[in-house]
């Protein structure tokens, strides 16, 4: 064997290998680092033996543990509703008033309601609730389908203009001038009537006559609204799909239908009495 | 007889690239087409005018080194072009994410469409060139012999070159398979393929001329890099093109089969491409940097076993509680635990090598460089590992974190290497005496280290904090957080982010300009006296 040649500032032996002027030390593998990589792979060998690790033909090892990760969200879920199953069902059997009433229940429907909305209905309506152009704001006092706690809860239920619910809500605004119905000047002279109704238009007995007829009938004749026929207040200011000129005259020509899935195949009953009320405590509820 | 095949070839592929443009069904693929048929009919021109007269002799003659060194030359250029590129959409992007307006409501803008084309760019522009190059000019050096193979070096590097602008193009266009880090179309995953064979073919060819009796360890990393990048990139791309004009393609896996395979690719994209190949460039750079013996050569082999045996099983530590068997996971994150000492292998080798050379740091702004892309690469291998244990990744798993994870590898790992090897080269390659300025490489390493930390730090926070917001529930148990409240409380530290993305951009900037005047041989007038009197 060649002499071994040494490094002169550490005296470590090299290799005697040499590559564009690189040479190797042969310092022997630090002892915490092997230490430290062994550990790791007993700790390994042991960790396969307590869990599901190593595949076979068909299956895989279980553990000794018996651990499963469906398993444990199926406990982790099974404990959650456990805990809280009286007070859910007492929920589901009160009415709203009696909701109210109670400070428990009040306290419970409040914070569910809140984690409802927050998973299912801030995507549109906001975080907050304050909508969006084509998603109502939930916090005013401007109610399409009505504010009191039974209309929030049927709306929620059954959803809006939703093929799928039978009872679902609905209303069709005909699309006046893509069906032709009115010509471009008589759309524009009723949409400055209807942003009239809330003093932002220059109001005109044109405007007036084809609004008497073509509108009044849904939306009332001072633009008051029809709640029961589904047509929107005119009066109040509160634009769904915007409040400017040309946003009202393209509402006018090709008509609105905004949708919201009915709840009800996602929602259990008590999930859906929360979120109404809710809603309701959030808003100016009727 | 040679030029005559090569011409019709061109030719061939420039009619059928003609055609493709033609009958493309989508955009993407005929804008690539026509990319193609433009660089074959360079291709054309190129052999007429400089093959079919002899007279001109070869182009690329030896020179002065023996070696073949154009084509390093022109993978430096590519790879700081490349880089500033990518840096460039990665800066942009991450302002779009605090400021969404910056999409400006069109598709080529958007961040979906910007995001692959960071991603490759950085990765597969920056870091490929920079790989392929050092590796090019490594394997000369470290086997005393000439790259094999002729001009097939050439054709690897245009190739390559080629392989990028079609991804990029087409990705800006909507050509996506929607794979992460292999988006690429079906037609440029075929290029690519042949062109890696050429590469392959290049590295091993020159490794088997070799004069040195033995193959210098950064040799093993960079074949260990190429083949299972090989074998890699085949399996995640196999699917069936919809037809042989449009961009369309299925993928051969479906389910949790496809993720599984999505995230062996991925995680050894990370742990062959962006570790293996770049540790490859560490043994070789640091050595030659502070002129000292590699630490330890029992540990490069042990470590080197050890990290290509275990990072091939890590990947499936990024689908913890999913759809895939619970089996899968385990072992995913057991290997991933493993594999923390031998990837810190490779950090105790490069450091520990600057034994006898510490004092170097303070006045060798390059090794500085080196050194601490050494240390980022030590702490993201720790980090790493520790992401992946369960309930580690329970909070961290689709958070932020991740992203800051990836960067402090990216960045300062691969980025701050690449940089040092670029500093490396640049003088020897253009016949320099010594870089133009050194001031200037403190500044770019101090302006890159500062964006890296801002960048780590930010998406620690924003991580943790949603990852928390996330879980939050209220006495009753239910949830406090929407998804937009989350979203909203990241929001500073997105700018953060995207200013430590403008501190590293402009370090790189700094780096171009001092490169470049050291190619034209010049020293900065306030350095020339002092350096050499300190030398």
């Amino acid at each position: 064997m060649a002499v071994p040649e040494r490094d002169e500032l550490t005296g470590t032996e090299t290799t005697q290998h040499e590559w564009d002027g690189i040479t190797e030390l042969d310092t022997p593998l630090p002892r915490w680092w092997l230490w430290t990589f062994y550990i790791t792979i007993i700790w390994g060998i042991g960790y396969t033996i307590a869990y599901p690790a190593w595949p076979l033909v068909t299956s895989a090892t279980e553990g000794v543990l018996g651990y499963s990760s469906r398993m444990q969200l199926a406990e982790t879920i099974e404990a959650h509703e456990a805990s809280r199953q009286e007070i859910t069902q007492r929920v589901g059997k009160a009415d709203f008033s009696e909701i109210e009433a109670d400070t428990e229940l009040d306290d419970f429907a409040q914070a569910g309601g809140a984690a409802i909305f927050r998973t299912y209905c801030s995507q549109c309506h906001g975080a907050g609730g304050a909508g969006a152009p084509g998603y109502p704001n939930l916090r005013d006092d401007d109610w399409l389908w009505g504010g009191a706690h039974e209309d929030i809860y049927l709306t929620i239920r059954n959803g809006i203009r939703w093929a799928e619910n039978e009872e679902t809500r609905d209303s069709a605004m005909p699309a006046f001038g893509a069906d032709e119905i009115l010509d471009d000047a008589q759309i524009a002279a009723v949409a400055d009537h209807a942003l009239s109704l809330s003093g932002a238009g220059e109001a005109s007995a044109e405007g007036a006559e084809i609004y008497a007829e073509n509108c009044a009938a849904c939306h009332g004749d001072n633009g008051e609204g029809v709640r029961e026929l589904g047509g929107p207040k005119l009066s109040d200011g509160i634009w769904l799909y915007g409040g400017e000129r040309e946003d009202v005259i393209r509402t006018i020509t090709y008509s609105r239908a905004g949708a919201m899935p009915s709840w009800d195949t996602r929602l259990t009953e008590a999930e859906i009495k929360q979120v109404t009320h809710y809603v309701h405590s959030r808003a100016a509820g009727e | 007889m040679v030029t005559g095949l090569k011409l019709s070839i061109y030719g061939l592929i420039a009619i059928f690239a003609a055609m493709a443009a033609n009958w493309g069904h989508d955009l993407a693929y005929r804008v690539n087409a026509l990319v193609v048929l433009a660089a074959a009919a360079i291709a054309f021109w190129w052999t007429m005018t400089r093959e079919a007269r002899p007279a001109d002799g070869p182009t690329d003659g030896p020179g002065a080194s023996g070696y073949m060194d154009d084509v390093v030359r022109a993978g430096v250029i590519a790879t700081v072009i490349w880089g500033i590129v990518g840096f460039a959409a990665g800066t942009y992007i991450a302002f779009q994410l605090a400021f969404p307006v910056l999409n400006w409501d069109l598709p080529w803008t958007s961040f979906g469409r910007l995001r692959p084309l960071h991603t490759s760019a950085v990765i597969f522009a920056f870091g490929g060139n920079a790989l392929i190059c050092t590796s090019f000019y490594i394997v000369q050096r470290t086997c005393a012999a000439r790259l094999w193979g002729g001009n097939l070096a050439w054709y690897v590097f245009w190739g390559y070159q080629l392989v990028i602008v079609l991804a990029a193009t087409s990705y800006v266009l909507g050509g996506s398979e929607s794979k992460e880090y292999a988006e690429p179309a079906w037609h440029i995953d075929l290029l690519l393929t042949v062109v890696w064979v050429g590469y392959l073919a290049v590295f091993m060819g020159t490794l088997i001329r070799r004069k040195e009796p033995h193959i210098y360890v950064a040799n093993w990393f960079f074949l260990s890099f190429i083949v299972t990048v090989a074998m890699l990139h085949v399996v995640r791309n196999a699917s069936v093109p919809v037809s042989i004009w449009g961009s369309t393609s299925y993928s051969a896996f479906a389910g949790v089969q496809d993720a599984l395979t999505q995230w062996w690719y991925g995680h050894n994209a990370v742990g062959f491409f962006l570790t293996a190949g770049f540790l490859g460039m560490m043994y070789y750079f640091v050595p030659k940097q502070c002129e000292r013996p590699v630490y330890s050569y029992r540990l490069s082999i042990i470590h080197f076993w050890a990290l290509i045996f275990l990072y091939i099983w890590a990947g499936p530590h990024h689908l913890h509680y999913t759809a895939l068997p619970d089996w899968a996971q385990t072992l995913g994150m057991v290997f991933s635990i493993i594999l923390w000492m031998p990837s810190w292998g490779g950090m105790i080798n490069g450091l520990m090598t600057l034994q006898g050379a510490w004092d170097k740091l303070r006045t060798d702004p390059v090794l500085r460089m080196l050194v601490v892309s050494v240390g980022f690469y030590g702490m993201a291998t720790f980090e790493g590992p520790m992401m992946s244990i369960k309930a580690v990744n329970s909070l961290s798993h689709y958070t932020d974190w991740t992203i800051g994870h990836v960067h402090s590898g990216a960045l300062g790992w691969n980025g701050m290497i690449t940089f040092g090897a670029l500093y490396f080269l640049v003088p020897r390659l253009w016949g320099a005496a010594r870089l133009y300025s050194l001031s200037l490489v403190s500044w770019h390493f101090w302006l890159a280290t500062i964006g890296i930390v801002l960048y780590a730090a930010s998406m620690w926070v924003t991580g943790i904090m949603e990852g928390l917001m996330w879980r939050e529930t209220d006495a009753h148990g239910f949830l406090v957080n929407s998804f937009a409240d989350t979203v909203a409380a990241k929001m500073p530290m997105y700018v953060v982010r995207a200013l430590g993305g403008v501190l590293y951009i402009t370090g790189a900037l700094i780096m171009v300009w001092n490169l470049w005047q050291t190619a034209k041989g010049r020293v900065r007038g306030s350095e020339a006296p002092a350096a050499v009197a300190a030398e």
